[in-house]
């Protein structure tokens, strides 16, 4: 029984199927969000584009930290009464904005000259600018995620048609959904094949030569397969343009909502000036 | 003719998918396209599907070509649309919308029909195909046999004239199999085209009373399924048979040539 570990470290297969798994989870999460009975979720799509999209150009156009600040809490506060829990926008919004955000704004704390914050090697201008593109990106990335989690992805691409966004963006947006789902499924396959015809724990060599070869064979077959989708989406009349059964219609609901949402961005475009 | 092909050719990344293929196809036919794996059938299928276009050589379509320039105009390619739609061999890239309704209301919805129509339309295809109880599940989570159905469900809804078939049986079981193909062969009821590209000779005489043979994308043969299916080396060479062991009875092994799939 030399050969058997009954706690054996789980390795880079079982690893990458769980985080496969969860991911496709996360994929279809906001279908499941985006059909509950939270406040955004009753809105019409178009109202929830318009508005949403006007306060990402506010913050994107705000000179005072203050300002982003506010709007972030608002999006936080339209988070909570659309039904999208906190941790959801934490693990899917902030933690990645942070990451991405971060790296890029970090050289800016220690490269901008200006004074020493707390006698720290970091300048408060430093600390400013730094500031200023993390809570961006944070907001943004906030107001976007509220926006995919309370409505249809169909719906907001029908959204975009309406305000003229080009075909051939929203067939590209369409079909990096598509992309993004069979890519998953694929590498799903692949590695429980791959678990399937594994006996032994790899060595880390191992692991990487699989990760590398994964990669390539899996990036060639999502694109073959995209191909194939493209193809049956135009073999069954598909020219670019989004139709939907529902059609959009404003309630008094909607009216307000959509005020609402023109004197908060006006507002907070005036404001950050 | 429904479709004539003069002198096609394909080829991608170097392979020559289809080669310098000539042949016709009359209207209200049940159609066969033989071959093995690689034989050239699925790439066919997207040539007079309008998916594909060759490099030499042309398509016509009720007399009239089908080209890339053609296709983009919209007084063709909607009443083609309408009239020539295809399931492909893996029902994952035709499941592509958040649900199975939606799925199936994709093609009509393109077609630009009256929405009450597509709702209608839609249930009723669902129902017959017996999936009306899958109208709100997520489509890339159905099984096998159920994907297959609201694929075909999603290209039938729109009562093509001439349906394209890439493989229609393939990872069925038994049952779905035999009920896929009296669906088939009920559709229409026997005034519409079918062309099925398969290499399955088991159901061969209940979908076609046309079948062309290919070999490496080149036309072989050409003949009604029993004159086919009675041509024992043409089966061999273009690999539709091979000697098969097995045992019959508690008797020893023995071998003879055997029919890929189905009942073969």
């Amino acid at each position: 029984m030399s050969g058997v570990h009954p706690h054996k470290r789980r390795g880079l297969i079982e690893n990458t199927l769980e985080g496969l798994h969860a991911a496709m989870e996360r994929a279809l999460y906001a279908e499941v969000s985006a059909s509950r009975g939270g406040l955004l979720q009753r809105l019409d799509p178009r109202v929830k584009v318009a508005g949403l999209f006007s306060l990402v150009l506010a913050v994107a156009l705000a000179t005072k930290l203050w300002l982003i600040a506010a709007v972030l809490a608002l999006a936080v506060v339209l988070a909570c009464v659309s039904a999208i829990p906190l941790r959801v926008l934490a693990s899917r919004a902030w933690i990645a904005a942070l990451l991405f955000s971060g790296i890029i704004a970090a050289p800016a704390l220690f490269l901008t000259p200006g004074t020493s914050l707390y006698g720290l090697p970091i300048t408060m201008q430093g600390a400013r600018t730094a500031g200023f593109l993390v809570l961006r990106a944070e907001t943004a990335a906030t107001l976007m995620l509220v926006l995919i989690y309370t409505t249809r992805w169909t719906h907001v691409l029908k959204a975009l048609r309406i305000f003229r966004v080009p075909v051939v963006v929203v067939v590209i947006l369409g079909m990096t959904c598509r992309y993004i789902l069979l890519m998953l499924e694929t590498a799903h396959e692949m590695f429980e094949s791959r678990k399937s015809r594994t006996v032994n724990a790899m060595t880390p060599a191992e692991q990487r030569r699989l990760a590398v070869a994964g990669s390539g064979v899996l990036l060639g077959k999502t694109l073959h397969l995209s191909g194939e989708v493209y193809l049956a989406m135009q073999a069954r009349g598909f020219r670019g343009e989004v139709f939907l059964l529902e059609d959009f219609q404003m309630g008094k609901l909607d009216w307000l909502a959509l005020g609402a949402f023109a004197v908060l961005a006006s507002a907070s475009i005036w404001a950050g000036r | 003719m429904l479709f004539e092909l003069d002198h096609l050719t394909y080829r991608y990344e170097g392979v020559t998918a289809v080669d310098d293929l000539s042949l016709a196809i009359p209207e209200g036919s049940r159609v066969a396209l033989l071959g093995a794996n690689g034989s050239g059938k699925s790439t066919l299928l997207r040539l007079l599907d309008g998916l594909l276009f060759g490099q030499s050589g042309a398509v016509w379509f009720r007399g009239e070509e089908l080209s890339e320039e053609h296709l983009a105009d919209d007084a063709f390619a909607f009443p083609f649309r309408r009239m020539v739609q295809m399931v492909f061999q893996n029902p994952d890239v035709q499941l592509f919308n958040p649900t199975v309704f939606d799925e199936v209301a994709f093609g009509p919805l393109q077609m630009r029909w009256p929405k009450n129509e597509i709702r209608e339309r839609t249930g009723e295809i669902l129902d017959r195909l017996r999936i009306a109880h899958l109208k709100d599940r997520v489509p890339h989570r159905l099984s096998g046999g159920e994907k297959k159905r609201v694929a075909l469900a999603s290209v039938l809804v729109l009562d093509p004239a001439v349906l394209l078939l890439d493989e229609p049986t393939a990872s069925l079981d038994p049952r779905s199999q035999s009920e896929l193909i009296d669906l088939l062969v009920e559709w229409g009821g026997g005034a519409k085209s079918v062309i099925t590209a398969t290499h399955d000779l088991g159901d061969l005489g209940d979908i076609a009373d046309m079948c062309f043979v290919l070999d490496g994308g080149r036309l072989v043969a050409e003949g009604r399924p029993d004159d086919i299916l009675g041509n024992q080396e043409l089966l061999q060479r273009t690999n539709l048979v091979h000697a098969h062991r097995h045992r019959h009875g508690p008797g020893g092994l023995h071998s003879h040539p055997h029919l890929h799939g189905g009942s073969g």
